[in-house]
């Protein structure tokens, strides 16, 4: 049986806030439920982090489509030692760079647009989200005429990964969709990094990024809206980065009104 | 720059410079292999260690690891170290110094005196050859108490700051996870807000809320906003009210730099927070940020291993008298440190290393979801180092960060520190907490009040 433990007389503040507040307590300690609901969502990251990328399932479903597909591995040669040494993860095998070299003068003249889709930090964002993300921003590139690289997918990728890809396929830019590091409400959130004119060496500040791409976060559409623009400023102005402003971003958490963080429950008087 | 060699068993091992051994001395970590700093093998590790532990005291004056014409951080050890202070260990060796730590010679009397005569170096190579009970031993005898409102440090005491972290900095929300704070008692280190934006607006609106809810309930506590230190000061200008004045920092010039500080950046955020007179007890208001692996993450580690880097940077942090400094330990994720032993072991030399150079160390027991380690881990770190005497640990609403995305202590887990091990909180504090109805404590026991305190069950009455 269950000890019949207090309510917490502070449980309404959880409408306020997505932080675990009011556990209520056992002792001192964290109560059973609690507990366990925790060890779970840790779970749940841990498992995110440690899935296989299903290739082949994404593959099949891209040529179900009809978009062509290519597999691609990192210098990273499994999990254990993607996850100790990122700079293997940002670099192709050997194997793979040869592939690409083969499929580029197989295919001349490059694209407009690299699309590299790879596990990262969470396989289960790409599963996921991979192709309906593709089918919102490939709608918009075909409006807008864009050419774009088959898929090219990743096993034990990271960010940089891509602009070796996309220099070695010719391209104008090139675009990431790889798994965010999991947290512990959201094991499941897509990231999208953007380099105009890629190549081996580019650091975080020539890249853009579009996070938090998942059912409670960014929408496909929005993430696909914001992407198009970076395109069309990055191939106006000839840069991408720290430089090029996601001016196209809507939704903005600064409010230039102080008055408006003032306003709380513990500071308003009874009178108000 | 010497060269060192030490032979044991049928095999002699050779050693370019004082950072070849300290960086193959140091306890494996994966941050070391990744800068191909590490021994090959544990033989060769064992082998630098017993270099090391043969190496004068006085010769890390003479050679040192990052050099002086190039990197501040280096002059700054070499101009102010202590040569008086130094006299008591001056005949030593490193082994010699473990050895003389641990006896007892070393008191908390000795120790206070011994700090500025030490450098980081030394304290960093002192700890490569100290197991974990030698870490906690002596980091206990050691008291480096600081005072703003509150007094951090005394021994029997651990405070907690209170870390009420929103995705998008919600007023409301933010508010929330403080009045859970202040309900299982703490905060008395800070109530210190990681900011999701850093709009200098809605900073200075996050300061104003801080200090009004502080003075509104008579907290005996201090308020940040973890903010860039330029954006502190140009808070600080707008005629803000502002407690501590927060920054990331670390133990090379080029790593801070790529954290666009100085050490005279530091010193006109410094200055600025002294103007503002806010202590009532004392003016420590510095609050610094650190983590193993900054420096190599930066690029900026010239080849030294992280954790004498990391050693360097509390360097940085004495000279400004801080209030508190916090190092961010599993933060950083596996490639520095890769599991629960390499948190845990490098949470404890953090806070010894620390403690002997005198800076008031606390630890954020904390780790990512894609490390090696879980909620074991943290509790196994969180008791050693309650042993240990550390000043202060974070409290966030069940471990769960929602903002920064990582796993840190709770407000139950403090709870859980002072349960065990008797300890309390600041003593102003301990007083606030009893006259609200809070809690109390004796013999270790936690007693909770059987009702809300009047003032925030007004203020809950607010949300109707």
């Amino acid at each position: 049986m269950q000890l019949d433990l207090p309510d917490n007389p502070w449980l309404e503040l959880r409408r306020l806030t997505p932080a675990r507040i009011a556990l209520g307590r056992t002792g001192t300690s964290i109560p059973t439920n609690a507990q366990l609901d925790f060890q779970f969502a840790h779970a749940q990251a841990r498992d995110a982090v440690h899935l296989p990328f299903d290739h082949a399932g994404l593959s099949s479903q891209l040529a179900e489509r009809g978009r062509e597909s290519l597999l691609l591995h990192s210098a990273a040669a499994d999990r254990h030692s993607y996850l100790q040494r990122p700079d293997l993860g940002r670099r192709l095998s050997d194997e793979s760079a040869q592939a690409l070299r083969d499929h580029a003068s197989a295919n001349p003249g490059g694209v407009d647009l690299a699309v590299v889709v790879a596990d990262g930090l969470s396989a289960l964002a790409v599963h996921k989200h991979t192709l309906p993300f593709l089918t919102r921003m490939e709608e918009q590139t075909h409006g807008e005429g864009w050419s774009l690289s088959p898929v090219i997918l990743v096993e034990q990728g990271r960010v940089a990964v891509a602009d070796e890809i996309g220099q070695l396929l010719g391209a104008k830019m090139v675009v990431i969709l790889i798994g965010e590091r999991p947290g512990l409400s959201s094991p499941d959130s897509l990231g999208l990094y953007f380099t105009y004119n890629p190549k081996v060496g580019l650091t975080d500040a020539y890249r853009n990024c579009i996070s938090n791409v998942r059912l409670e976060g960014l929408s496909y559409g929005m993430a696909a809206h914001r992407l198009l623009y970076l395109m069309r400023e990055a191939c106006r102005r000839q840069l991408s980065g720290v430089n090029l402003k996601d001016e196209a971003q809507v939704q903005t958490i600064e409010s230039d009104d102080p008055d408006l963080m003032k306003g709380n429950f513990l500071l308003s008087s009874p009178d108000d | 720059m010497a060269s060192f060699s030490h032979a044991v068993g049928a095999q002699t091992y050779r050693f370019d410079s004082l950072k070849d051994v300290m960086a193959k001395a140091s306890p494996a970590r994966s941050g070391d292999f990744l800068a191909g700093v590490a021994a090959q093998n544990d033989g060769e590790r064992v082998a630098a260690q017993m270099a090391l532990a043969n190496i004068p005291l006085k010769h890390f004056l003479q050679e040192v690891l990052i050099p002086y014409e190039s990197d501040e951080v280096t002059r700054l050890i070499i101009d102010t170290h202590d040569k008086q202070a130094f006299a008591a260990v001056s005949h030593l060796t490193v082994g010699g110094l473990r050895d003389w730590l641990l006896s007892d010679a070393a008191d908390e009397h000795s120790l206070r005196a011994l700090a500025p005569g030490l450098t980081p170096e030394m304290a960093a190579a002192v700890s490569k050859i100290m197991r974990v009970q030698d870490l906690v031993l002596v980091a206990q005898k050691i008291r480096v108490v600081t005072q703003f409102r509150g007094t951090m440090g005394l021994r029997g005491r651990l405070s907690t700051r209170l870390q009420p972290n929103h995705p998008t900095d919600e007023p409301a929300g933010i508010a929330a996870s403080i009045l859970d704070g202040l309900l299982y008692g703490n905060g008395d280190a800070m109530i210190g807000i990681n900011p999701a934006t850093d709009s200098i607006a809605s900073i200075c609106a996050m300061l104003e809320m801080l200090d009004a809810i502080i003075q509104r309930y008579e907290i005996p506590t201090q308020a940040c906003v973890l903010t860039h230190v330029t954006t502190s000061i140009e808070a600080i200008n707008r005629g803000v009210p502002l407690d501590l004045v927060f920054q990331s920092i670390a133990g090379t010039e080029a790593a801070n730099a790529s954290f666009g500080i100085s050490l005279s950046v530091l010193q006109e955020g410094y200055e600025a927070g002294l103007s503002l007179n806010r202590g009532t007890l004392g003016q420590n208001l510095m609050y610094f940020e650190t983590g193993q692996g900054s420096a190599l993450s930066a690029n900026a580690h010239f080849g030294v291993d992280q954790q004498t880097c990391e050693t360097r940077a509390y360097a940085v942090a004495r000279h400004f008298k801080p209030f508190l400094v916090n190092t961010v330990v599993g933060f950083i994720g596996p490639e520095y440190l890769y599991n629960g032993k390499q948190i845990i072991r490098a949470g404890l030399e953090d806070h010894f290393c620390g403690k002997l150079l005198g800076v008031p160390m606390g630890c954020d027991i904390c780790y990512t979801n894609h490390a090696e380690a879980d909620q074991d881990d943290m509790d196994t770190l969180l008791t050693l180092l309650g042993v240990a005497g550390i000043n202060f640990i974070m409290g966030i609403p069940g471990s769960d960060d929602i903002m920064l995305n990582y796993q840190t202590t709770s407000f139950h887990d403090a709870l859980y520190a002072r349960q065990t091990l008797g300890l309390k909180p600041a003593p102003e504090f301990e007083q606030w907490l009893a006259k609200m109805g809070i809690f109390t404590q004796a013999d270790g026991k936690v007693h909770f009040g059987n009702s809300l305190p009047p003032a925030f069950r007004q203020a809950l009455a607010q949300l109707g």
